[in-house]
């Protein structure tokens, strides 16, 4: 099994969720209230998954404008369960190793005024390991 | 002892790639009374009963087993060929070697080692055997159609061209069913009234036909060639005999609320009323439940209005007993309930509409005349979406798991009559994928595109919002790879199709099966497409799986052959495996009379001669006419005098001792 | 135990009723569902038709798990047959549990004839609960059995 399979099983095992269910009908994306901020759609996490495509999802920052509202796995006529594989790909960046999402230095850009300390802290324990 | 001959079929390589038959072949020599055993490419083929045939002459057989595919396939086969050169049918079994074990495993070691235990079963049930004689029973020269929509007009209308008597049972107060509701059917476009009423019409006046509309079949016993039911006539509160149609009542009744079900509740009828103008019978029908005389007691204006003097307040259900050799169930169809589906707001807006709602706004006998005009303010619709697969093809509760077959084509045919119509509307049509295989469909489909100028996009609806009185349709396109919006006038939901809520009660009654969808299954997906499991029970239309009215009408006369087939013979042969009890073991308790569910079973004195003692006794007599042979009696008997011909107790015993060995 | 377990082949009698389960299994063959070999299947008119007496003799004969399929309660083909089984079952299997027979070596399932997915996955999953009870001892004739070795 290469590196990216195991990945893909990874992102299966833990959604719980199985995209070759779905029959392409696009629902979830017709569904998605946040589909505007997201350079790839519910459908084609599904897809891409499916595809063995899954580079093109960990490089994108589509998983994290997933608002994970539900309404893809709501709508879904076939259980694929769009949100719950996004929410996957999200948790398979964050336990990346050696790649993490938030560099300590790169912290003061990001800096707003207005932003709680706590938050600030939160993300960087959420999103580096 | 028997001469049992044992033959291994390969089936090809469906057998012979999994099982070694050479070994199995070969195990047979070792089992009691096997005399022969062979192995051969297809036992079922011209040459494979021959060479059964040729083995029983030469080594004078007297049992047979072959090692096969299910004894559902070709066990009429084999024992007709068996029968052919003198030996007992019932002398042959079968060892399912295909389905139960060539097919589900993979291991060859383990394929071979249960298909020699199956054998070794079947030598082992053979060795118990003893000819058995089939008696015959009458067949009643008349047929039952559950259901007066197509489906059962024309499989009537088949039967009693053969010379056949049919009677029409259908639940509501007219004939014609789904098909009387359609403006125009694809991919023709004719007028789908101007082809179904003649057909109607034909019905009723044939002199082999009688049809009990208004009526529903309560109650079915007996079996093939000789079925009782019982028909329960409702009230009609409007003597038949003397109503003329005329519809002067209609007129005058002053209760018109009720919701009219021939326009799918798009508009309002009287509380007597007659469903439509073609309908078959055409009587007036009063609905109780919104007729004022019902609730208050007064009015009575029908009664006053009608010359004829049909109007009968007094009348009651009506239950009419009548015999049949043959039964075909034709329940139809009913669009499935939209109210789980929340995200299309059928519920919510009146302008968002089921197809077949459609068909009835777009119709000229519909509520608008036949202009096409929105439910909710009566306007044209400038900008109409169409959305396909709601409710087919989904795994939610609320869906159905299957494609219900018509919706691509009537949306085609729905987009097209209205672009021809409303040059100026646009038409959008939302899909998953277009499936159009049926003769001259995958044309009329194009010619939507082509022709008319229909937006068809591949995708499918999320959400439908009011908006500012405009529907908003929020949907993906998958092609352009973006969600889109459209603020419709009209929405127009492909809604899936499901099997009529009678028809699980009708399998019930009748006892054969239905699959998990409630659509009945048919005896065989392949080769018997238009019976039921159950003997002299058959199906057509969508009773047994989705159909647009081409596929239902053939499948109707195919049932009509097949019952025809049926009434064609003075007598059929029954079934010989029925119960019998041993005088000498019976004790008269009665335990077998209350479990048998026909009635076979009674007692009777009589002298028997129990070692030299001669005495007489009151003993279990079965009608072997009657008996079914389900072996319910043979396990109640306490004192085991009850046993099934070809399915003994020895014989399962013997079975489950090979298997056990 | 548990090596023991993975080379344990038991032996499974499964009754079958021709308008049902029968056709249930024949349709999981043509689905190509796979099943344990382990199972073996007799065809009985209805589920009805099996004595108590049968699956007594099953176990007498060294069966480690004996299942009976019928109708769906109401679909019987006879119309009543499925309800004396269900009747005439629970009071057998609560004398066999006082037996000592454990409760997970016989069992009654409504497999109807469209159902070969069902009748596959309830196979697979009667045989491994009789896998896990291990081999039947209790009312087995051993005179029935060839001879194991000691310690084995």
């Amino acid at each position: 099994m290469t590196d990216l399979q195991k990945q893909i099983e990874n992102i299966k095992r833990i959604s719980g969720a199985n995209p070759e269910k779905c029959m392409r009908c696009g629902k979830c994306t017709a569904a998605c209230p946040n589909y505007s901020e997201m350079e790839y759609h519910p459908h084609q996490f599904v897809y891409f998954i499916e595809n063995g495509q899954l580079d093109r999802l960990l490089k994108s920052d589509s998983a994290f404008r997933c608002m994970t509202c539900f309404a893809c796995v709501e709508r879904c006529p076939r259980d694929v369960k769009p949100a719950k594989l996004i929410e996957a790909v999200r948790l398979t960046l964050i336990r990346r190793k050696d790649s993490n999402y938030l560099k300590p230095d790169e912290i003061p850009q990001k800096i707003d005024e207005d932003l709680p300390q706590q938050a600030i802290v939160s993300a960087f324990r959420k999103y580096t390991k | 002892m028997q001469k049992i001959g044992v033959f291994i079929c390969w089936c090809g390589s469906n057998i012979a790639a999994t099982v070694d038959v050479k070994k199995v072949a070969e195990a047979a020599l070792r089992e009691p009374g096997v005399v022969f055993s062979a192995d051969y490419q297809y036992m079922c083929s011209e040459s494979g009963q021959r060479l059964m045939k040729d083995t029983i002459k030469e080594k004078g057989l007297t049992g047979v087993v072959v090692c096969s595919c299910s004894p559902r396939m070709h066990e009429a086969t084999f024992r007709k060929a068996a029968e052919s050169c003198g030996l007992n049918p019932y002398m042959v079994e079968i060892a399912n070697i295909r389905e139960h074990c060539s097919w589900i495993h993979k291991d060859i070691e383990e394929a071979t080692e249960k298909a020699v235990i199956l054998m070794r079963a079947a030598v082992a049930k053979v060795n118990l055997n003893q000819s058995l004689t089939a008696g015959k029973s009458d067949v009643v020269k008349r047929a039952l159609v559950i259901g007066g929509g197509i489906a059962g007009i024309q499989t009537a209308l088949d039967i009693a061209e053969a010379g056949y008597e049919v009677d029409i049972v259908e639940k509501k107060p007219t004939i014609g069913g789904k098909m009387a509701e359609l403006d125009k059917t694809f991919p023709t476009l004719d007028c789908s009234a101007c082809i179904l009423t003649p057909k109607m019409v034909d019905a009723a006046a044939h002199e082999k036909i009688k049809i009990y509309a208004y009526s529903e079949v309560e109650k079915v016993s007996g079996f093939v060639g000789n079925f009782t039911a019982t028909i329960r006539k409702k009230a009609r509160y409007v003597n038949e005999n003397l109503c003329t149609g005329c519809g002067l009542c209609t007129e005058k009744c002053p209760s018109r609320k009720a919701p009219n079900e021939f326009n799918e509740g798009l508009n309002t009828r009287s509380a007597i009323y007659i469903p439509f103008a073609q309908a078959v019978p055409k009587l007036a029908v009063i609905d109780p439940a919104a007729c004022i005389h019902f609730k208050t007691g007064k009015c009575g204006l029908c009664e006053k209005t009608c010359d004829a003097k049909a109007i009968d307040y007094n009348q009651k259900d009506e239950l009419i007993e009548r015999r049949y050799g043959a039964i075909v169930v034709a329940t139809g169809f009913n669009v499935i309930k939209l109210d789980n589906f929340e995200e299309y707001g059928y519920a919510a807006n009146p302008d968002v509409i089921t197809s077949l709602e459609l068909e009835r706004l777009m119709n000229a006998a519909g509520p608008t005349g036949g202009t096409l005009l929105r439910p909710s303010d009566k306007t044209h619709p400038k900008k109409i979406v169409f959305v396909q697969c709601v409710g087919s093809r989904g795994q939610r509760p609320c869906d159905k798991p299957y494609c219900s077959k018509i919706c691509c084509m009537y949306t085609a045919k729905h987009s097209m009559l209205i672009r021809e119509k409303y040059p100026d509307t646009e038409v959008y049509v939302f899909y998953i994928d277009v499936r159009t295989p049926g003769k001259n469909f995958e044309e009329f489909y194009r010619r939507a595109v082509e022709q008319y100028g229909v937006h068809y996009i591949k995708g499918q609806v999320g959400k439908v919002a009011e908006n500012e009185g405009k529907l908003r349709v929020y949907g993906s396109d998958l092609l352009l790879n973006e969600q889109v919006v459209i603020d419709a006038d009209l929405v127009v939901l492909a809604a899936a199709i499901e099997p009529d809520e009678s028809a699980k009660k009708i399998a019930t009654m009748l006892t054969t099966s239905i699959d998990t969808n409630n659509f009945l299954t048919e005896a065989h997906p392949k080769l018997r497409p238009v019976e039921s499991a159950t003997a002299g029970i058959f199906l057509s239309g969508v009773c047994q799986g989705p159909k647009d009215i081409p596929e239902t009408v053939a499948q109707a006369s195919a049932a009509a052959v097949k019952v025809v087939g049926l009434l064609a013979k003075d007598q059929i042969t029954c079934n010989p495996c029925v119960a019998r009890s041993d005088e000498l073991l019976c004790n008269g308790c009665s335990a077998c009379e209350k479990v048998c569910p026909y009635g076979a079973i009674s007692y009777m004195d009589k002298e028997v001669n129990d070692h030299g003692k001669r005495e007489v006794r009151r003993l279990a007599y079965v009608n072997e006419a009657v008996c079914q042979g389900c072996g319910a009696c043979t396990v109640a008997c306490p004192s085991g005098a009850m046993d099934l011909k070809g399915f003994t107790n020895k014989q399962i015993m013997a079975e489950v001792d090979a298997i056990c060995r | 135990m548990s090596v023991e377990n993975k080379e344990f082949k038991p032996t499974i009698v499964a009754f079958c009723c021709n308008w049902c389960s029968y056709a249930g299994a024949d349709l999981a063959g043509s689905g190509r569902m796979q099943y344990p070999a382990d199972v073996k299947i007799i065809r009985v008119p209805c589920s009805c038709r099996v004595n108590p007496m049968f699956i007594l003799r099953a176990f007498q004969r060294g069966a480690d798990g004996v299942i009976l399929c019928g109708c769906h309660p109401g679909d019987c083909h006879y119309s009543t047959g499925n309800y004396y089984t269900r009747r005439r079952m629970t009071m057998l299997f609560d004398f066999l549990d006082y037996l000592g027979i454990e409760r997970g070596r016989t069992r009654v399932e409504w497999v109807s004839a469209a159902e070969g997915a069902r009748f596959a996955s309830v196979m697979n999953d009667f045989v491994k609960k009789v896998r896990d009870l291990g081999p039947n001892r209790k009312i087995t004739d051993l005179r029935c059995k060839p001879v194991e070795k000691e310690g084995e």
